[in-house]
């Protein structure tokens, strides 16, 4: 029996249990010897001239060995990297004339010992004349106080037109509706960290907490102006990204630009606050949802409009908005679709990816327009689903806005999650909540999703792999992805387990190293089994290949005649038990060993629909997540064990996002949330145990069958648990509460629909 | 200042600055580096350590203040065979972790669960816990690693030190 599809415990979990994991931090390397501490001093201003840094007191502090400001930087700004930014949007490595965002770095102090930086750091002096700051969308949108006076706008980008103005013509009703997608911090527990040393050949060995060496080592490459054979980039274990940790941060080149400046080698790790202020910050996107279509549950047309908050430099956040529009049709057939985007500068953190990146934003909009517009029809919101959700499809289907779905059943997806809910009787339970007028009610929230992964990411939808065995018996893996809690190397190791029969044990698998691995894309957007497991796949059958070739020469046979036998890790002859060799004898006499590169067919469309179950007091608006049942459909799955772990994941932050978390800023772009004390982090009281229901629909993408995974919680479940909380008091005349959807904000929309205004 | 503290049953004495904060003396000082530091604020529990048989936060403590004390750290719970803790062995059974930032402290910290409550329901684990984040298991599978646990006795609640107080 294969070993694919069952419940391996990970490898890799023994030495994470009792001595811990290798983090940045963590290391001890001769190279580090020495290392001096940087400490970065940040703008504690949203917005303002900068008119003088003064280090030299700081240089004067117990233990300083240098510290620097702009003047002493010989870099050239920092590349927007994306094409349709402004070139006078870029940042530049300390702030020169002007501050963008608090936490924008005005000057760097470097020391012995680490509590010594943060003494020093207090000496140096910026006088900053303030400036008014942009905060929020629709402010930055007005041109009134300009970012980059030189780029003579707000607006970094733009993509798509206007609806044309007969859009919704004919449509028996139309609903429009403002929403939130609020921005939030991605907040690993481990904090941002790189430590960066030069050897004597001019190389520079940096290593940071990143979810793809080789893509950050070109990005630090590019900065600093080298060629990038003279970086050597290593990713040690690394304490989750959730698309933040994507690509170099700009400090990760800078510590390794100051260990040349200063001849030693450097470190850093930042700490909590100032990872919520300079760490990039996901979602930030303000919504306009219009949705028209019959009285019997028929939409007919449906219009996105976005707006974009990248804060103050451009990063990813300004390509997040496509992705968002190019999954704008989600699940359903709708006949007309508009999608339109507008990115924006604002005087806060910047913008990056976040556990979704652009599609949780478009699944809960589309999944609050649903329900308004069944709410305005007066029709259960399963059943306007139902009736608009594509028919399943088993060859490509191409959406209006060009996404090519490759396979997908989502009106299945929905019935099992309805049945394994007991939708009827939920409903019938909030009913006779209603009719006893019961302080506590009950809300029942829906939304179906699908989603796009693997998706090309500039370097193809592809990833590299090496397979070697060795003569005692193991094998070696390297993989150009790069776990960071996912479990790459337990499953990595199945999937060359179950071709070769060499136990999971003793399979070593291998990431992370730019030197070792020069190619590869890295865990990010749900490509890693998809892409980087159908590699090592394919190494191992390859692998097989060569062996049969060397086996025929030593037992004189044909290579057709020989075939795998699983129990001896080895070949036999066809049918001869016994009759063979080993692999671990094949590798005795010269290395057996294969490189690979697989290509997929394309990106894949995991999909999946998740019932949530809230009691909202309505005396006090505080919702309580009661239950959570959620179909996940990731095509084929190697081990369900890590699957489930990553919905369960994914799942517990859309519940975070939906109800809980949101970055906030006061009017002079003063972060208000800047601790893990003031930033709402869900913890384990908040959330229930989850109830998931298999579902597995293969793609042909790849030879695995296997979709994505890791996202699917955050895109299910967040508009989910919002639709359940707006349900709880709908019958109050409630229609939209935006997210988070805190118990303030319940209270207060059911005192305006009670008090007869509109709840939005 | 002079500190004589036990960690992981081995006595140390060691020269350290008053600030400095038992996290970073068991870190830096010690090279203990599984205990994690999370956030500036006693707010994630990543540094949970157990000081005397009670669960605390590493970074809120001085380490001058634990002089004379016996602290123990996720590296001193597995036994000399490399026999893990039910503790460890409940998390690695049920994939109770996945990055491993916060396991750790959140090991140590369900430990100080058991010694409260030997036997909790899913409800009191979370409660339990609640002062210890985790970003990536949605803590479903840290609630059932702390019950299976607790299925292995009392030996589940107890540091290794402290079992041989008892013995
Ligand atoms: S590091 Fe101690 S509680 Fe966060
Ligand atoms: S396992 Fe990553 S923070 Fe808990």
């Amino acid at each position: 029996m294969s070993i694919l599809g069952t419940r391996v415990v990970r490898t890799e979990d023994p030495l994470f249990l009792t001595l811990g994991a290798t983090y940045t931090d963590d290391l001890v390397d001769h190279r580090l010897t020495g290392a001096v501490h940087v400490t970065f001093v940040r703008s504690q201003v949203a917005h303002g001239r900068l008119l003088s840094v003064d280090v030299s007191a700081a240089r004067e502090a117990p233990g300083v060995v240098a510290a620097y400001t702009a003047a002493d930087v010989d870099l050239e700004p920092i590349p927007a990297g994306l094409p349709m930014v402004p070139e006078a949007m870029r940042r530049q490595w300390l702030a020169t004339d002007t501050v963008r965002f608090v936490g924008d770095i005005v000057a760097v102090v470097l020391t012995e010992e680490r509590y010594q930086g943060e003494d020093a750091a207090e000496q140096v002096v910026v006088d900053v004349d303030v400036l008014p700051a942009v905060v929020g969308t629709a402010q930055a949108a007005r041109d009134e106080v300009l970012l980059f006076p030189e780029a003579g706008t707000n607006v970094m980008a733009s993509f798509g037109a206007p609806a044309p103005s007969d859009f919704f013509d004919g449509c028996e009703v139309v609903v429009t509706q403002r929403l939130v997608n609020q921005r939030v911090a991605p907040v690993p527990l481990e904090t941002r960290a790189t430590a960066a040393a030069w050897g004597e050949d001019g190389r520079v060995t940096i290593w940071c907490t990143n979810q793809g060496a080789q893509q950050a080592k070109t990005q630090i490459a590019g900065w600093l102006g080298l060629d990038e054979s003279l970086v050597h980039l290593v990713t040690p274990d690394v304490g989750g990204g959730f698309g933040a940790k994507i690509g170099a941060d700009p400090e990760y080149a800078f510590v390794a630009w100051l260990a040349r400046k200063v001849g030693r080698p450097t470190r850093w790790t930042e700490n909590r606050s100032e990872n919520m202020l300079g760490m990039l910050h996901g979602r930030g996107q303000d919504q306009v949802v219009t949705i028209g279509g019959r009285r019997d549950g028929t939409v007919e047309a449906y219009s996105l409009v976005v707006d974009q908050d990248a804060g103050a430099y451009p990063r990813v956040g300004v390509i997040l908005p496509t992705l968002t529009m190019l999954m704008a049709p989600a699940v359903y057939g709708f006949p007309k679709i508009h999608a339109q985007a507008r990115v924006l500068a604002t005087n806060a953190t910047s913008i990056g990816a976040y556990r979704g990146a652009g599609r949780p934003e478009a699944t809960a909009a589309v999944e609050r327009a649903i329900d308004l517009f069944a709410a305005e029809i007066g029709m259960d919101p399963a059943e306007v689903r139902r009736k608009n959700l594509l028919e399943p499809f088993d060859t490509p289907h191409t959406t209006p806005t060009g996404a090519v779905y490759d396979s997908g059943d989502y009106v299945v997806a929905l019935d099992r999650v309805l049945e394994a809910a007991g939708y009827p009787e939920l409903r019938a339970e909030q009913a006779a909540r209603r009719e006893r007028g019961d302080a506590r009610q009950l809300g029942i929230g829906l939304a179906v999703y699908v989603e796009v992964t693997g998706a090309d990411t500039g370097l193809g939808a592809a990833e590299s792999a090496e397979l070697e065995v060795h003569p005692d018996g193991t094998a070696t893996v390297l993989t150009g992805t790069s776990p960071h809690g996912q479990g790459h190397a337990t499953t990595w190791a199945m999937l060359a387990s179950d071709q070769l029969g060499i136990p999971v044990e003793k399979i070593t698998v291998v990431h992370g190293d730019t030197d070792r691995i020069p190619r590869g894309g890295g865990t990010m957007g749900s490509r890693s089994l998809q892409q980087g497991g159908a590699a090592v796949h394919q190494a191992a059958v390859e692998l097989i290949d060569l062996a049969k070739q060397r086996a025929a020469e030593v037992l004189e046979v044909d290579p057709a005649d020989l075939e795998v036998d699983l129990a001896s890790a080895g070949l036999q002859v066809r049918g001869t038990p016994g009759s063979g060799v080993t692999f671990a004898q094949l590798a005795g006499s010269e290395p057996l060993v294969v490189q690979t590169r697989f290509t997929a067919g394309g990106a894949t469309f995991p999909f999946g629909a998740h019932v949530v179950v809230v009691e909202v007091d309505v005396e006090s608006g505080k919702a309580e997540v009661v239950r959570i049942i959620a179909v996940d459909d990731a095509g084929t799955i190697v081990n369900p064990l890590l699957a489930e772990g990553q919905r369960h994941g994914g799942i517990a932050q859309g519940v975070a996002q939906a109800l809980l978390e949101e970055v906030l800023y006061d009017s002079d772009g003063n972060p208000q949330t800047s601790t893990l004390a003031d930033y709402p982090f869900v913890s384990a009281t908040e959330l229930p145990s989850f109830e998931l229901v298999d579902m597995a629909t293969p793609t042909p993408m790849n030879p695995l069958g296997a979709k994505g995974i890791g996202e699917a919680g955050t895109i299910g479940a967040t508009p989910a648990v919002q639709n359940a909380v707006v349900d709880a008091v709908a019958h109050l005349g409630v229609r939209h509460v935006d997210m988070p959807c805190t118990p303030m904000r319940v209270w207060r929309a059911v005192q305006e629909a009670q008090q007869g205004g509109s709840s939005s | 200042m002079k500190v004589s503290i036990t960690v992981n049953g081995e006595q140390r004495t060691d020269e350290v600055e008053p600030r400095l904060l038992l996290a970073h003396y068991l870190r830096e000082t010690c090279g203990l580096r599984a205990t994690n530091v999370g956030c500036d604020t006693t707010s994630c529990g990543a540094c949970t350590v157990v000081v005397d048989g009670l669960s605390v936060k590493s970074c809120t403590v001085l380490a001058v203040a634990t002089d004379g004390s016996q602290v123990t750290t996720l590296e001193g719970l597995a036994g000399p065979d490399g026999e893990l803790h039910p503790m460890q062995a409940a998390f690695r059974a049920e994939h109770g972790l996945q990055c491993g930032f916060c396991t750790p402290g959140m090991v140590m910290a369900a430990i100080g669960v058991l010694a409260d409550n030997p036997d909790p329901t899913d409800r009191e684990v979370r409660e339990g816990l609640e002062g210890n984040l985790c970003r990536c298991t949605g803590y479903h599978n840290i609630v059932r690693a702390v019950r299976t646990a607790a299925q292995a006795g009392p030996a589940a609640g107890q540091v290794p030190q402290a079992q041989e107080v008892e013995a």
